[in-house]
């Protein structure tokens, strides 16, 4: 069914690559912000670095809320193979811990640390691992994951992750397609730092010894293109392959359909036909932690759109806030009616709801277009069924059927349609003449659909934890009846069997008499200091209840304000005795905490009883 | 008019066949199904609750089965209703006031520190979500808790909340409308 | 200061929306009309400007009724573009009742009972069209021949004329308009064959007459060529997919061929039936309706097959010489049947057997 490497070998050499279906031709609005090399900006006062900015586990805090760190320092560790550790990006002082509004288009937050610079910039002790061949492939696989290195390009997987793959490699595929409007961070970066990107290729090379390396770039980056392909000449098996622009030909499946005709199955990985995929960003990044031991601390964003008075490309620090780019690039207020402020491209990224997001490792854009630059979309009209969008979709996809579904709420007939197929690229949309927000749709479905999973998982759980307790209660029941039942009959056998049974029992009786009492004398007289403890807890305990009690009355006369006055009074003098003596406790007598105990029982039962009364006289 | 007729009866009969065909489709490709209290204890939230005035899900589930009302359930909601009619093959209704009203997810909170550890929780609670032992304080397996409410009642000290789920970004449904937006404070250059 | 405004991706949009759309399609009838024009008479364009006019006002009546936000779905154009496929598929100087009935029905009936734009199962058009030609069958068969072939010249006051009274300003009927020179009254080319046939003539006998140049009827030749360009500037400008009238072209062709090949004196020849009557036109314009047509490409070209099949079947057999109509309401039925079982294979999927 898919090329073979000889083919596909063939088709490289030739220059004559295949297609994915569908797919938009967006104008690239790159010159705005690629014409320029990537500048410094200056470092802002705070840093905020949310603690989990890859796909996997969680990992541990190993700083505290005063600590000084230094750039480069780990912020966190874990021992799961599923987690990156973040870095300082600069140095200075942790003054919080908290949540903070996270770089996601729920605008939620998320735990981040944040860092109060002191301007210095102070380096944390650097481990390369310059002689890399050298060491053992672990070691080095270890060190990218030191790094902090997950994918930079879009969702961000962690690298070492796949970077340890058993599953032999026919592809090692560089993604500088960089398909989205505007962006131009991965260009500047192919341009400007071609060498060390190839640095970090051979670092993959080395560790993953793929057959053959590809380099992808869209045709519309002649530039880039070039600096490329100077930078591998020497290297045999890499090759540098201009793509057609075409939008989202930078995705991961696309791009591997483009290059080698080859399909990642659903639900499958790249590795599965062959194929592995980095982001020339990730490579850059590869490269400074093995070959200078710098962790992953900055990368370039660009800063885009025609609100912006100077569009360009920055190294941003990972947690500079967008606020502190915006201001760097001008960001001109009376460009846009409605502010807006787009994480990402225009076709893939998130709205800010707030410019105090940080900069994050997959943050590659920021996006603030003018007046009329993007349309504001207008309300939707009702599908035509003209099939624009299906006409468009790199998946093969029906979106007018899955948006119908999903609108709907019948996402069993959505997920028929494969709506979890869908790559969420927008082109639908973006061709939709009803200007439906069809990708919007999707993921309110998709998002149900995984809501509704995870509670049919729990309703299981739960019924299953349900019939278990009930099949143990009644077990207990039964077994309970049965011992009954035994002692019963065992008693009667005696009774007839031994005449001298009731003697027996009179004699056992007398014997447990004595015995109680002789205990009784013992706690009355000689065990006082030993048992204050105890008794000084169930006072506490008895004016927890008395507390909770009034507490109950309390809410209870509020809502029944209008009933009987008698009842609550009552129940309030009687809750508050008891709280006072139980106060006062400590100095008193074990006697009197009896006698504490036996007030607050009662201030209980009254609570309750006029609790009943007033919900009854309610209900009435 | 016989031509008018025949046309008329053409149309029809294509109508026809075409719906068969797509009605042969539905059958063909439909799945063999468990008994009926099966599914609908299937579709039923599992909270155990028993809002609906029955002990937990799986009763109701039978007493739906033998001709009771599908809008008994408060913490399914309107989804569960929609489900239940389908599968019944009968109208949604809206749900029964009377048992209560769909609210947000909550799991129970128990504040440790108040705690006498009596156990009324534990005895309380149809899916074994509290851990603790006698006298020692005790705690909610958020994870295992289905938000029935009935642990909260039995505990004479009033220590267990009812606290709505926090919702995380893993779990947001893009709901855009009652979010918290900023705005750029940026002085004018 | 204004909050920031959340929305959720693509933040982009082609700027294409339906009111282009449409706009686009009406453009592209342009050619064939002034076809029509040259050829007909002015009628047709009176026709459209009857037919839009009636469209839009009951559509702006029935979504004001149904109080949806009027301005917006006006703008789509979809109301003005059902009016105008309408106004060139009835006949030029049709009187003026047909036109307004037509475009009601086509709106209020077949278009906003069932949901309006989106909502449709047929295609407004062609159902207003079928249920004309079932109730006002004299009317809708009375199509005047080429001009050139007339003896009354025919200007456009004659035309407007006509299609309010039911005479020209000096008094002729349709009916007498209709004579040829030789004073018999002619039909469209089809029509002619169909009565041909029916009165025992073989084709090659019924296409001497005077409304055919060798088999391609005179006027219907060129307006058939004007709209295929239309239609080629649609695919071009990528409104619709060449996938349903090519399909449908060459299912037609092939229908015919087969026919032609079983019996050249009973059944018209593939070009023949290509050239005249208003298969292009339908193929282009009439069974691309986005709405009613199906929506996968596989579907599109059954879809598309099946209507030329059926148009030259009921050509063959049926009782109306033309059958465009006919054919694409008749599929219309089909569409959801098709669409469910040509659904495309998603990427990183198995064939399904
Ligand atoms: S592009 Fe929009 S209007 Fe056209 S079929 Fe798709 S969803 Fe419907
Ligand atoms: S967003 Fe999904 S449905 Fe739309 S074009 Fe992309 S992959 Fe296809
Ligand atoms: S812990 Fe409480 S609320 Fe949670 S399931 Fe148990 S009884 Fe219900
Ligand atoms: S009922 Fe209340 S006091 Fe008793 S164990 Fe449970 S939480 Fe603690």
């Amino acid at each position: 069914m898919f090329a073979d490497f000889d083919l596909v070998m063939e088709k490289l050499a030739t220059k004559n690559l295949w297609d994915f279906p569908g797919g938009v031709h967006p104008h690239g609005y790159k010159t705005l912000s690629n014409t320029s090399p990537i500048a410094n900006v200056s470092l802002p006062e705070k840093l905020y670095i949310p603690v989990k900015q890859h796909i996997g586990v969680d990992s541990e805090l190993i700083v505290n809320v005063g600590d000084y760190v230094k750039a480069g320092q780990a912020l966190t560790q874990s021992h799961s193979p599923f987690a990156v550790p973040i870095h300082a990006s600069s140095s200075g002082k942790v003054v919080d811990i908290s949540n903070h509004v996270a770089a996601h288009a729920s605008g939620l937050s998320e735990k981040t640390v944040v860092i109060e610079l002191d301007g210095l910039d102070a380096q944390y002790e650097l481990h390369p691992l310059l002689d890399y061949t050298k060491y053992e492939k672990t070691d080095i696989v270890e060190a990218i994951c030191q790094a902090g290195i997950s994918g930079m390009g879009g969702a961000g997987f962690p690298t070492h992750l796949k970077s340890n793959s058993n599953k032999p490699v026919e592809f090692l595929i560089i993604n500088g397609v960089e398909c989205e409007p505007y962006i131009s961070a991965d260009d500047r970066l192919m341009r400007e730092h071609a060498w060390q990107i190839r640095q970090g290729i051979d670092v993959l090379v080395h560790l993953l010894a793929p057959k053959q390396v590809i380099i992808a770039v869209e045709d519309n980056k002649p530039d880039a293109l070039e600096t490329m392909s100077i930078a591998c000449q020497q290297q045999e098996n890499y090759q540098v392959v201009s793509i057609p622009t075409k939008y989202p030909a930078g995705g991961e499946k696309q791009l591997i359909q483009v290059l080698t005709s080859r399909e990642v199955p659903s639900n499958g990985l790249p590795i599965d036909v062959g194929c592995l995929m980095y982001n020339v960003g990730t490579c850059f990044a590869i490269a400074d932690a093995i070959i200078e031991g710098k962790p992953l601390t900055k990368r370039v964003v660009t800063l885009t759109g025609k609100a912006l008075n100077k569009p360009q490309n920055v190294w941003a620090l990972i947690g500079t806030p967008v606020s502190h780019l915006l201001k760097h690039a001008e960001y001109s207020p009376t460009e846009q009616t409605y502010p807006r402020i787009i994480m990402g491209g225009p076709m893939m990224g998130f709205t800010l709801s707030s410019v105090q997001v940080p900069v994050v490792k997959t943050t590659n854009c920021l996006l603030s277009p003018s007046e009329g630059e993007l349309p504001n979309i207008e309300d939707e009209r009702a599908c035509i069924r003209c099939s624009a969008c299906a006409d468009a979709c790199p998946v093969s996809l029906l979106p007018q059927q899955m948006f119908w579904y999903s609108k709907a709420k019948e996402y069993e007939t959505a997920e028929e349609y494969n709506l979890f197929d869908c790559i969420e690229c927008g082109a639908c949309a973006y061709v939709c003449p009803s200007e439906i927000p069809l990708v919007h749709y999707y993921r309110i479905a998709k998002s149900e659909i995984s809501q509704q999973k995870i509670e049919k998982e729990k309703a299981e759980k739960a019924k299953i934890r349900f019939e278990t307790r009930n099949d143990r209660l009644l077990k207990e029941k039964k077994a309970r009846e049965e011992k009954h039942r035994l002692a019963a009959e065992a008693r009667q056998q005696a009774m007839k069997s031994d005449t001298n049974a009731k003697d027996k029992i009179a004699a056992a009786l007398a014997r447990a008499k004595a015995k109680k009492a002789a205990q009784h004398a013992d706690a009355d007289t000689s065990v006082v200091p030993a048992d204050t403890k105890v008794d000084d807890k169930k006072a506490k305990i008895a004016a927890a209840i008395a507390r909770a009690s009034a507490k109950k009355a309390a809410a209870a006369k509020k809502t029944t304000q209008n009933t009987s006055e008698n009842a609550p009074t009552s129940t309030n003098v009687n809750a508050e005795t008891p709280e006072v003596k139980a106060k006062n406790n400590e100095s008193e007598s074990a006697e009197d905490k009896k006698k504490a105990k036996i007030a607050a029982a009662i201030a209980r039962a009254k609570a309750k009883k006029a609790k009943a009364k007033e919900t009854k006289n309610n209900d009435e | 008019m016989t031509f008018t007729l025949l046309a008329i009866l053409a149309f029809a009969i294509l109508a026809l066949c075409f719906g068969a065909l797509l009605g042969y489709a539905a059958i063909k490709f439909k799945v063999q199904s468990d008994p009926l209290v099966d599914q609908i204890d299937q579709i039923l939230p599992q909270t155990q609750c028993g809002q609906c005035g029955y002990p937990g899900c799986r009763p109701y589930a039978e007493a739906i089965a033998n001709g009771d009302e599908i809008n008994k359930c408060p913490p399914g909601g309107d989804a569960t209703i929609k489900e239940l009619a389908d599968l019944m093959g009968v109208d949604a209704k809206p749900l029964d006031a009377a048992h209560g009203i769909e609210d947000v997810k909550k799991v129970a909170y128990i504040r440790e520190d108040e705690c006498i550890g009596c156990t009324k929780c534990i005895q309380a609670c149809p899916v074994d979500a509290i851990l603790g032992a006698a006298k020692h304080m005790h705690t909610v397996i958020i994870d295992e808790c289905t938000g029935c409410d009935l642990c909260v009642d039995p505990c004479p000290v009033d220590c267990i909340d009812m606290v709505p789920l926090a919702s995380s970004s893993q779990t947001w449904q893009w709901n855009f409308e009652n979010m918290t937006v900023g705005d750029i404070p940026v002085k004018q250059v | 200061m204004s909050k920031l405004s959340v929305a959720s991706s693509p933040h982009h949009h082609n700027g294409r929306d339906t009111g282009a759309v449409m706009r686009i399609v009406m453009l592209a009838c342009i050619p064939g009309m002034l076809a029509q024009v040259w050829f007909f008479g002015y009628g047709v364009l009176i026709q459209a400007l009857i037919c839009i006019s009636a469209a839009v006002l009951a559509e702006i009546a029935i979504v004001e009724l149904r109080k949806k936000n009027t301005e917006r779905i006006i703008k789509d154009y979809s109301a003005a573009l059902a009016g105008l496929l309408l106004a060139i598929s009835i006949p030029p100087l049709a009187p003026w009742w047909i036109a307004v009935i037509g475009s009601v029905f086509a709106i209020v009936i077949v278009k906003q009972l069932y949901g309006g734009l989106g909502y449709n199962m047929f295609n407004p058009a062609m159902a207003a069209y079928v249920m004309l030609l079932i109730s006002f069958p004299v009317q809708m068969t009375s199509w005047l021949p080429p001009t050139t072939l007339t003896e009354q010249s025919f200007s456009l006051w004659d035309a407007i004329h006509t299609i309010f009274t039911g005479y020209t300003s000096n008094g002729y009927s349709v009916e007498q308009l209709r004579a040829g020179v030789d004073g018999i009254t002619m039909a469209t080319p089809l029509d002619h064959m169909k009565t041909e046939l029916l009165q025992g003539f073989t084709v090659q006998e019924a296409i001497t007459a005077d409304i055919f140049n060798g088999s391609n009827g005179i006027g219907w030749t060129q307006v058939a060529i004007a709209y295929l360009i239309g239609g080629v500037v649609l695919i071009k400008a990528k409104v619709i997919n060449w996938h349903i009238p090519i399909s449908m072209i060459i299912g037609a062709l092939i229908t015919a061929s087969i026919l032609y090949m079983i019996d050249s004196s009973l059944f018209g020849s593939p070009w023949l039936h290509l050239i005249n009557g208003s298969l292009i036109m339908g193929a282009f314009f009439i069974a691309t309706d986005p709405v009613s047509a199906a929506t996968t490409n596989k579907g599109r070209i059954i879809f598309g097959a099946l209507i030329g099949i059926w148009i030259i079947l009921i050509r063959a057999w049926g009782n109306y010489p033309d059958a465009v109509a006919f054919a694409v309401i008749l599929m219309n039925m089909a569409v959801p049947l098709i669409d469910y079982y040509t659904k495309p294979r998603t990427y990183g999927h198995k064939v399904k057997k």
